[in-house]
């Protein structure tokens, strides 16, 4: 008997998928057990999740692949954005490439910008977009 | 009431100078009217922090033994250019090293190039020196390598030869891909618009008709003191104005020149702007005498009073066709939605707000405890009356 593994992941759904039942699908069709650490999905806006997915792994594979295959990207949750609080000079730039709301300016009278660990889902795409080399990913 | 340059030095000079950020004085202005404030108020600070590219810096080596007339010349691999007295050079902001692939591997990572150089010495770092010539009697030297550190330059001074534009485009994409450009990262069908001006802050814009801001006017430059030393490049007084005189498009420019050894990488910092290339974000002052009512009136001016063009950088702006989709206020541009053509679009800035504001407050901070000091102009910046314009390169060949 294949012995049982978990993997922390971090996903994150575009608009168009957060109503479809995919954690559900992943426990039917793959014979995966989840744990949901941490979840933030809402009607009109995209959604992330972080969960533990376990099981054999050619079904933790093949349910990621199934993940991928719909359109829904994820992160091992090993990895870290960090942001230079020295380089960044709150210009904006990373805020509308973040797809997660990670990166925002909360505050519009001080138009300082917030970067918050727990919406990032170290996609990295902020890294190469701010101009002032900011954005690092530690593993 | 009309007061002197000379009259406000002298409050400066005591201590006595009533100063304001051109944030802080819209709500003075609208409680004490322009009457009371032009009378109160001697100083109105500007600022503005983002990347200009026309920007560079003139470096003296002094002379090796033997002597060497350097004709090319590398900055940490960075081409610096030589051609001119034997151990002058002068590297450009957005000058990228000879091996850097560039846009060969799309979208371009530019992760060195003249910004950083600059940066880098202003830091105190040592800079490898590589430099190539063709030997002469006078100077036989044919090739060197070594490091240079700012401390034992003869000069090191920025001469930015367009600089803190007055009013800029925003840029949008309309196209189905993704584009880089010189305004960010750009999303398809309009997912963003980005800009990039300080908008009621920008010292420009708070003197748009160039009144007091001219060749010789003492600035805020990267942390130290700078001088106005001629208009910009691309300089364009008879630029497109609205109802209150202020343009509604890029419009007038300067040229500056400071000493590199006294500035701070807080406000000189190299950027890469992805898939487009390198360059250098400038923190730039100027203060705005309050000599009369007219001058209270243009500082006062709101976010919410100065409009911006947006254009599609996917399109009309590459070809140069440069058509307005719409104007945007600033105000509506930094609230991080704004609407286009009917679309409501996220809006992002490449220049820094925050920035702006700290070198505004900076500079006010100056002058408040006695230390800047305002000059007089001694010669004035090209204005509408010059009829001036900004002309195109017409291609005269057949490709």
């Amino acid at each position: 008997m294949q012995r049982t593994i978990a993997r922390n992941i971090m996903l994150h759904y575009p608009k168009k998928l957060t109503e479809k039942p995919i954690i559900s699908n992943l426990i039917k069709n793959y014979d995966l057990t989840m744990n949901i650490s941490r979840a933030r999905i809402d009607q009109d806006e995209e959604g992330t999740l972080v969960i533990e997915i376990s099981g054999v792994k050619e079904n933790i594979d093949a349910g990621l692949k199934y993940l991928t295959d719909i359109g829904i990207t994820y992160k091992p949750v090993s990895k870290v954005i960090a942001r230079d609080d020295e380089r960044c000079t709150h210009c904006s730039a990373c805020t509308v490439i973040c797809p997660t709301g990670a990166l925002l300016i909360e505050d519009r009278s001080t138009m300082f910008v917030n970067f918050i660990q727990d919406k990032c889902i170290a996609c990295g795409l902020c890294i190469p977009a701010c101009p002032y080399q900011a954005m690092e990913m530690y593993e | 009431m009309a007061k002197t340059i000379q009259e406000i030095n002298e409050r400066i000079k005591n201590e006595k100078a009533v100063v304001f950020t051109a944030e802080e004085i819209i709500p003075y202005v609208e409680e004490k009217g322009y009457k009371k404030a032009a009378r109160e108020v001697d100083v109105v600070t500007t600022g503005t922090f983002s990347p200009m590219c026309s920007s560079g810096a003139f470096l003296n080596f002094g002379h090796s033994a033997p002597r060497m007339k350097i004709q090319n010349a590398w900055l940490n691999d960075v081409p610096a250019y030589g051609g001119l007295a034997a151990c002058d050079v002068y590297i450009g902001a957005t000058q990228i090293p000879d091996e850097d692939p560039a846009n060969k591997i799309y979208p371009g990572r530019f992760k060195y190039g003249g910004g950083y150089v600059i940066e880098e010495l202003i830091d105190g770092k040592d800079i490898t020196l590589k430099a190539t010539s063709y030997g002469t009697d006078c100077y036989p030297r044919k090739e060197l390598q070594t490091t240079i550190n700012i401390k034992d330059l003869n000069q090191a001074y920025l001469v930015n030869p367009r600089n803190a534009y007055q009013n800029y485009n925003v840029a949008v994409n309309l196209s189905s891909r993704v584009i880089y450009t010189y305004l960010g990262v750009l999303q398809p069908g309009m997912g963003n618009a980005n800009f990039s001006s300080a908008g009621q802050l920008s010292p420009l814009l708070n003197d748009p008709y160039y009144r007091t801001i001219g060749i010789g006017t003492r600035i805020f430059l990267g942390g130290s003191v700078g001088y106005v030393i001629w208009e910009g490049t691309q300089h364009n007084p008879t630029a497109r104005r609205g109802k209150t005189g202020v343009p509604t498009e890029g419009a007038g420019t300067i040229s500056v020149a400071g000493d590199m050894k006294n500035m701070s990488t807080r406000y000189v910092k190299g950027v890469s702007m992805l898939g487009y290339g390198v360059s250098l974000s400038m923190g730039i002052g100027i203060p705005i005498p309050i000599i009369d009512e007219e001058m209270i009136s243009f500082v006062s001016i709101k976010d919410e009073d100065i409009y911006a063009p947006v254009i599609d950088y996917s399109s009309s702006y590459p070809k140069r066709e440069n058509d307005i989709l719409t104007e945007l206020n600033y105000r509506d541009l930094r609230s991080g939605v704004a609407t286009i053509r009917e679309e409501k679009v996220p809006t992002a800035s490449i220049s820094s707000y925050p920035m702006a504001r700290e070198i505004a407050q900076t500079l006010k901070n100056w002058i408040a405890t006695g230390k800047f000091q305002l000059t007089e102009k001694v010669a004035p910046l090209p204005g509408v009356e010059s009829g001036q314009t900004f002309k195109s390169l017409e291609i005269k060949t057949k490709r």
